[in-house]
């Protein structure tokens, strides 16, 4: 059925302003996730980085895993709402919001991680270039530098991708709100009045950042794969690298994206906004992925594998046959054979369909992750050098709350702001009969002509244009 | 402030009564600055709107695009040039490692750029008092005066009502 801009605008801000018992145990769920994390970092601030199951010769295992995870996660959110912007895709418009949000936190979670990682963590603005007491500045050849400046670029930029469309969502709740609300808004909205001027540099401002933030998520996950590329250790000093982190990064970001979708349409009853139709757009972007993905995994297994150079044939086989081998085949499920059949076959590309295989798929790249990093770096090659990796309660309390955490961080932003752009989504069902009893009164002139204004057209349809 | 407005449900009768007050904004004294209209989301293909298209925004983006690089250019050089550490049989200034900082930093340069363009150009963030309606928000559009001449009030009632407009307010 058709909405009005008053009743669109009533049920997004809806899960703003009202909240029921299902998110307040979200939150204490998320929340306690979070407290468990905090608590086992200040185990391991005050033991030592020992308390880890770090040792020679795995430096990087669980916390290097997850932050390549996050920083893959937060791919899919601006970089798909850019491409969406771009090619002004009518379908878009519920999508975006949920996923530039997407992208902030995982980053930030991503780029915490990193601190944790640093044995003393109180000193991480050593990380920042700046010359310290011994005059000497960070070594810009090293790619670790790169990823700082990559991060700081992409986050400065998502944010503010994530913001600008915000602001006019925010006038509308200041308007509509009381009490400390009403200030939180006046402030978040910085006084948006919706004059015609701010309408059009808001529009050429998204236009530039969604033109800018493209190539920058683009490089963020290259330089983070050149972590790896730019070390002449087996099976990470690749060419392919680069595309392939790029590629693993948007396949786990969208369904991140489907999955976070999923349950915001169900807990904060956005089924009429979240339709169906999102769902088989983003599931045949993530079929799409899913192949692209197991293309790149297989040339770059091949080209080991043909290469038949001793020291990376044994990462090779401890992936394939030997020890990681129950890890390796279970991200090829996740990752391919599980998605496959449910994104392929549109009778099976539903809502719940496509929720399952981002569920998969979400753990799959976390284990394809983990299959990069601590495999090569138990093999490196000198075979006496060798040695075995496993994990603490420690990392593995940090990990589960980085989930937490993401989790936690988005429902808080939902009670923040609508998680769908309102002004967005009525710009484009604007044409549709929304608006059309309103207008009866009066004769169209050119300027509607002009516009482009299509007559009455259901709702859905519009928005999946 | 003091401001006299209309609110309308279609653009087509904004338009209208916004075309009405800038033909008789002359005789009335009113300025086009005093015309103000204000709708909950953008709408392109009507002359009220399109008349505030023009911006330099991408000019300015792409400036700053290049003022990063140049300062990426300089801070990588420097730097290394300050303190001349030989890396990995590198070059003490490795254009190949700084062409990436120098690539972040220019697309930071244009980011930035664009944030304040626009928050300068669309006069944000102001707090002081400016003309709007709760209306607006659940479809209207407001089209007003501020400031307007008590001699010309009732002529401007007339106009906006004559566009289509229900009740006239005054702010």
């Amino acid at each position: 059925m058709a909405k009005t801009a008053e009743q669109i605008r009533a049920d997004l801000l809806r899960p703003v302003f009202r909240s029921g018992p299902a998110y307040w145990l979200a939150v204490g769920v998320s929340g306690s996730m979070v407290l468990a994390g905090v608590f086992a970092f200040s185990y391991q601030v005050y033991h030592g980085l020992g308390v880890w199951g770090l040792n020679w010769p795995v430096f990087w295992a669980f916390d290097i895993t997850n932050f390549v995870f996050w920083i893959g996660i937060s791919h899919a959110g601006t970089l798909i709402s850019a491409i969406l912007r771009l090619a002004n895709a009518g379908w878009r418009r519920p999508v975006t919001r949920c996923a530039e949000a997407i992208t902030v936190f995982a980053l930030s979670i991503g780029a915490i991680i990193p601190i944790c990682h640093l044995g003393r963590p109180w000193l991480f603005f050593w990380l920042v270039p700046y010359p310290s007491e011994r005059h000497i500045w960070p070594n810009f050849r090293s790619p670790l530098l790169w990823d700082f400046f990559a991060i700081l670029t992409y986050l400065t930029g998502s944010t503010i991708f994530l913001f600008l469309p915000i602001i006019p969502d925010a006038a509308a709740a200041r308007d509509l709100a009381h009490g400390w609300r009403k200030k939180l808004y006046a402030l978040l909205s910085l006084g948006w009045q919706g004059n015609p001027k701010q309408w059009h540099r808001l529009e050429s401002a998204m236009h530039i950042m969604a033109i800018a933030i493209i190539p920058v998520a683009v490089s963020v996950h290259t330089i983070v794969s050149w972590d790896f590329a730019m070390t002449p250790v087996p099976m990470w000093h690749s060419t392919i690298f680069g595309p392939y982190f790029v590629c693993g990064a948007i396949f786990s970001g969208v369904a991140a994206l489907i999955l976070a979708m999923a349950l915001l349409r169900k807990f904060l009853h956005l089924e009429e906004y979240l339709e169906p139709i999102h769902f088989d757009h983003l599931g045949k972007l993530l079929l799409t992925m899913s192949l692209l993905w197991f293309y790149f995994t297989f040339a770059e297994r091949l080209t080991t594998w043909y290469g038949n150079d001793v020291a990376e044939m044994s990462v090779f086989w401890s992936s394939i046959r030997q020890n990681f081998a129950p890890l390796f085949w279970t991200m090829i499920t996740c990752n391919l054979i599980i998605p496959f059949p449910l994104l392929a076959i549109k009778r099976f590309r539903t809502i719940t369909g496509t929720a399952i295989a981002s569920t998969t798929i979400v753990v799959g790249m976390w284990i394809e992750r983990f299959l990069i990093i601590v495999p090569t770096l138990e093999h490196k090659f000198l075979p006496y050098s060798w040695g075995t990796y496993r994990p603490t309660w420690v990392e593995i309390t940090l990990m589960v709350a980085g989930f937490g955490m993401m989790a936690l961080l988005y429902l808080l932003f939902s009670k923040l702001v609508p998680m769908i752009s309102m002004w967005e989504l009525e710009a484009g069902v604007r044409k549709a009969p929304i608006y059309r009893h309103q207008a009866v009164a009066f004769e169209p002139s050119g300027a509607r002509a002009r516009a482009g204004v299509r007559e009455a057209e259901p709702l859905a349809t519009d928005l999946s244009r | 402030m003091k401001a006299l407005y209309a609110l309308y449900s279609d653009p087509d009768a904004a338009q209208r009564a916004v075309n009405a007050l800038k033909l008789s904004g002359g005789s009335l004294g009113i300025g086009e600055r005093q015309i103000v209209v204000v709708t909950a989301e953008p709408f392109d293909g009507y002359d009220f709107s399109d008349e505030h298209s023009q911006t330099r925004i991408f000019l300015l983006a792409s400036l700053g695009g290049v003022v990063g690089a140049l300062f990426g250019l300089w801070f990588t050089r420097f730097t290394q040039l300050a303190y001349p550490l030989p890396t990995g049989g590198m070059p003490v200034v490795t254009s190949w490692t700084n062409g990436i900082i120098i690539y972040e930093l220019t697309m930071l340069g244009a980011i930035a750029t664009t944030l304040i363009t626009l928050l300068i150009t669309a006069g944000l963030p102001h707090f002081g008092e400016q003309l709007s309606d709760p209306e607006i928000w659940h479809g209207k559009i407001l089209v007003g005066v501020t400031n307007p001449p008590d001699r010309a009030r009732l002529e401007l009632e007339s106009q906006l009502r004559q566009a289509g407009a229900a009740e006239v307010k005054t702010a």
